[in-house]
């Protein structure tokens, strides 16, 4: 270990926890005063003078006394965080470009009701909540993803003004979070039924002999399949509706690597991968993904698209 | 902290603001110019309004115009825009105003600091008690509305709880700051020209009226305890001021040259002295109101020529001073001729009547003491009338009271002695006071008040000096003797509780005024003398302020420590079986086999069999009990069993022989 984290981690508890739950205490806790702060300082001091120079005596008093407050304020900001206990939860993953969640369980074994406590990650948005007293709560820490892969949002900034708003206490809790992000799915045909799945068919016009039904459009079917003449019956009320073909292999895609473009980046690939494997399994076809580096056999179903997806996520990656 | 910046104001805390602008600017109106009070009034309806309608708050342009009309005319007003009057009435406008433009929370911020400015500002016209609870109840409210800016919505009870809890913690910082603070008696610089107006007393001159005024207010003036026995209360002379030149109308000071005011006056005491303290209300004059006549004075004071105890600097607060009186006393037996010379003058051509009175007495008398005896036999024989509303007396003022009116009061019969003296030849001159006082048996404090304002006359003597001589006591014996209230007729207007006869609500009222008198005293009164006074007594031996800022700072740190573990010290509210519980994992921990949080004590004992089959069994069993502690029919004994499985584990030495 260098030695500034290890200094860190050490006086401040600064860094990755290494034992859950983390439990807030003074070593983790800092505390400043805020601009009202300063400003109310300013004000007793000016207040203070004002009763000197006009010797009045319960003028000091209140002066004093509301230095008093400060200063109690101060513990009970402090107190506003201490010895609260936090553990992650389960983050669900998201697309990029949506906003991540990270659930924080929250432990209050105080008699009193902890108020006002800001959560952030960094310079993320930010959410601020009440736990009840000897209560429990959940806090779902925004995060605005951007890239897909495994993504660690690093440390939690847990900040409170309450109760007065003249100091700033605040925390860097370091929980072992991280969130799954998929590439942002791109809406293209899919591909044709791969040929080397079932041999027998012909390429080309397999999937589209028996006609089975209709279904809502979704962005990527070829606009050959509209249903035009359904549409015409009522035009109004109907959205447009595609035709539905069943043909044996037809269901059965080969999501290649391959068959993306090759003049797009990587990037762009795989978020035509996304998008066919969301289509795909809303399709309820069978479908494989065939990466550069990974295969992953035909199947079907949420856990399957969860599978493919993930792959996507971390191609590239060394795994872990 | 740019985040506050932005941070909306709920429309629910806006009540909360409201009612601080209401609380810390309301009072004042009683010291505004009307036109002042009425757009405060109408802003804060206006406001109230626009809560209540959830309507647009006004433009940046119109505020803009409001606040440069308040302020010119606030200038206009009071002809400053500095000072203490003009200072508190533009206060006031920016509390009216501010919440004008209450948009964030930020906003909410500053009319909160504004509103503890503010009550500083009450205690330039009060610092009674009333005033001070009043004012703790008015900064529990500023408090609880920062809670409520920063906690959200939440029962008011519980803010104002919350509250009430932080002030209380604030309290003892209070008491120690006040105690330790080291004191510095003001002021800094030099003070506005309105600082110290509204201050009552004697005045420097005697006005016809001026005296009467005085009377009817009820306030104290100051208070005396002796440190032995008092003296009689016919004795009870307070000297004030001395007048030696007449107008005609008014009686004034000599403006002394500086050699004569040099002059150290000499005093022959004859009877017995008298120690006492006084506690001086400001009045912003020098004049310290010593008994007649004082022979040892506190520092900082002199004694004038005329015998009265001057302060150097007017006093302008509450003090307190300690004198040595002798009641039975010779003074200036060799006066300088000019001031007696002085002490005859008279403005000619006024009076004529009342001069040829004074100069038939001189013809007819042999010395001075029988011309006082004549002026003296005449107040008491013929229809002389004591009142508080005496008739207006023309050109020739003492020619009207003497001969037509014969109605008046202190100053009236004091001035005609003067002026009858000195045109018969004597030297005389007039001096104000307080005469009496009434003993409040509750504290043993002597009170002197507004009510007992006196004026009297001296006559120089030769053999004697200058020899008091009261005429009002020649008309009204029972003036001096039993105060005011008894030589007024009923139906006069005096304070109204200067004639209380019920006994138990002047046993009341005494006991109000001792209560007082102990918060003058001891809050008040409490200046740097007090201050050294009170700390030698707790054992500083020369306090000097180095030593009281590191006791400040010890005692300080001392009870944030105190208050700090009050309130962070969190009793474990773990039941007991689950302690027993976490004690025998924490063993285990030290041994090598730590629990996971989600892990039930069933599964972890399997675990613990599986990974350390040494401790399995004791494992199985503490897994056991708590088990059937938690979920099943447990009960004390199993808790013991427990308990002691914790004891049971192999020391952790042993593991590693």
């Amino acid at each position: 270990m260098r030695p500034l984290p290890w200094l860190l981690q050490r006086l401040f508890r600064i860094g990755r926890a290494e034992q859950l739950p983390i439990v807030l205490t003074q070593r983790r806790i800092f505390i400043i005063p805020t601009r009202a702060g300063l400003l109310f300082a300013v004000v007793l001091l000016v207040m203070l003078i004002g009763a000197i120079n006009y010797n009045l005596s319960l003028g000091h008093a209140l002066v004093f006394l509301l230095a008093g407050l400060g200063i109690v304020g101060m513990v009970h900001a402090f107190r506003n965080l201490v010895t609260l206990r936090l553990t992650p939860g389960r983050t669900e993953p998201v697309f990029a470009g949506e906003i991540a969640r990270f659930p924080v369980h929250l432990e209050n074994s105080r008699k009193q009701a902890r108020r006002a406590l800001d959560f952030r990650f960094g310079k993320q948005a930010g959410v601020s909540l009440n736990i009840p007293a000897e209560g429990l709560a959940i806090a779902a820490i925004p995060f605005a993803t951007r890239v897909r892969g495994r993504l660690d949002p690093g440390h939690i900034t847990l900040s409170t003004r309450y109760p007065l708003g003249l100091f700033h206490a605040w925390s860097y809790p370091h929980l072992p979070l991280f969130c799954l992000v998929y590439p942002r799915p791109l809406a293209t045909p899919l591909p044709p039924p791969s040929p080397a799945a079932h041999t027998g068919h012909q390429r080309g016009d397999s999937g589209q002999e028996d006609f089975t039904g209709l279904r809502l459009r979704q962005p990527s079917d070829p606009t050959r399949h509209i249903a035009w003449k359904a549409v015409a019956r009522d035009f109004s009320n109907r959205p447009l509706l595609i035709k539905q073909f069943a043909g044996g292999a037809a269901e059965e895609l080969w999501l290649d690597w391959a068959l993306t473009s090759a003049d797009g980046n990587t990037e762009t690939r795989l978020s035509i991968l996304a998008g066919w494997v969301l289509a795909a399994e809303e399709m309820q076809a069978l479908y494989g993904l065939r990466l550069p580096d990974r295969e992953i056999d035909m199947a079907q179903g949420n856990a399957h698209r969860d599978a493919c997806l993930e792959a996507l996520a971390l191609y590239g990656e060394a795994k872990d | 902290m740019a985040k506050q910046k932005t941070e909306p104001l709920e429309h629910s805390a806006t009540p909360w603001l409201l009612a601080v602008a209401l609380a810390t600017a309301g009072p004042h109106v009683e010291h505004l110019p009307l036109w002042m009070s009425v757009l405060v009034g109408g802003l804060f309806m206006w406001r109230v309004w626009l809560w209540l309608a959830r309507g647009q708050l006004p433009r940046r342009v119109p505020l803009t115009l409001l606040v440069a009309g308040g302020v010119a005319g606030i200038g206009w007003q009071f002809h400053t825009l500095f000072g203490r009057d003009a200072g508190v009435a533009l206060l006031v406008l920016f509390m009216a105003l501010k919440p004008m433009e209450m948009h964030s929370r930020r906003d909410a911020l500053v009319v909160v600091m504004l509103g503890y400015f503010l009550l500083l500002t009450h205690y330039f016209y009060s610092q009674s008690i009333p005033t001070g609870l009043w004012l703790l109840a008015a900064t529990t409210l500023l408090t609880a509305t920062l809670i409520r800016l920063h906690g959200g919505a939440q029962p008011v009870a519980a803010i104002a709880r919350y509250a009430g809890l932080l002030l209380l913690q604030a309290l003892p910082f209070m008491l120690i700051l006040y105690l330790l603070f080291p004191r510095i008696s003001g002021p800094l610089w030099g003070l506005p020209q309105d600082a110290h107006s509204g201050l009552s007393g004697l005045s420097d001159k005697m006005a016809p009226g001026s005296l009467s005024n005085l009377i009817q207010s009820g306030a104290i003036a100051f208070r005396v305890r002796f440190a032995s026995d008092l003296p009689e209360k016919s004795e009870l002379y307070w000297r004030g001021p001395t007048f030696d030149e007449y107008d005609g109308l008014t009686w004034r000071a000599r403006e002394l040259s500086a050699t004569a005011a040099q002059t150290k006056p000499s005093i022959e005491v004859t009877g017995k002295n008298y120690t006492y303290t006084s506690t001086l209300e400001a009045h912003n004059q020098r004049w310290l109101l010593a008994l007649d006549v004082p022979t040892d004075l506190p520092t900082d004071s002199e004694l004038a020529p005329t015998l009265e105890a001057l302060a150097r600097e007017p006093v302008r607060a509450r003090a307190r001073f300690t004198f040595t009186s002798a009641v039975d006393f010779r003074a200036n037996r060799l006066e300088s001729p000019a001031v007696l010379q002085h002490a005859l003058r008279l403005p000619a051509a006024i009076n004529p009547r009342t001069r040829a009175l004074a100069i038939e007495w001189k013809s007819k008398s042999r010395s001075p003491e029988e011309i006082k005896d004549a002026a003296l036999s005449m107040f008491r024989n013929e229809a002389f009338f004591y009142t508080l509303r005496p008739p207006l007396l023309g050109q020739h003022a003492m020619d009207d009271f003497l001969f037509t009116s014969r109605r008046g009061f202190c100053e009236h019969y004091a001035s005609a002695f003067v002026f009858l003296m000195r045109a018969a030849g004597v030297p005389a001159r007039v001096v104000t006071g307080y005469q009496g006082g009434e003993l409040n048996p509750v504290d043993g404090f002597l009170t002197v008040r507004q009510s007992d304002a006196h004026a009297w006359a001296e006559i120089w003597l030769a053999g004697q000096g200058w020899t008091r001589v009261d005429p009002t006591a020649a008309v009204a014996p029972s003036r001096v003797e039993q105060g005011i209230a008894a030589a007024l007729p009923t139906g006069e207007p005096l304070a109204m509780l200067s004639r209380i006869d019920i006994d138990w609500l002047r046993a009341m009222r005494n006991r109000w005024e001792a209560v007082n008198n102990g918060w003058n005293q001891w809050v008040l009164g409490y200046n740097p003398e007090r201050q050294r006074e009170v700390l030698s007594r707790l054992g500083f031996k020369e306090p000097d302020w180095r030593s009281m800022t590191a006791t400040l700072a010890v005692l300080c740190g001392i009870t944030l420590l105190v208050i700090s573990l009050w309130t962070l010290y969190q009793r474990n509210t773990a039941d007991p079986a689950q302690r027993a519980w976490q004690r025998y994992c924490t063993g285990l921990r030290r041994r090598g086999v730590t629990r996971a949080a989600w892990e039930g004590p069933l599964d972890f004992a399997a675990r613990v069999a599986h990974e350390r089959p040494d401790l399995a069994t004791l494992t199985n069993e503490a897994a056991q009990y708590y088990a059937d502690l938690r979920y099943g029919h447990g009960g004390s004994e199993h808790l013991r069993l427990l308990q002691q499985c914790a004891r049971r584990l192999p020391s952790s030495w042993r593991k590693e022989v």
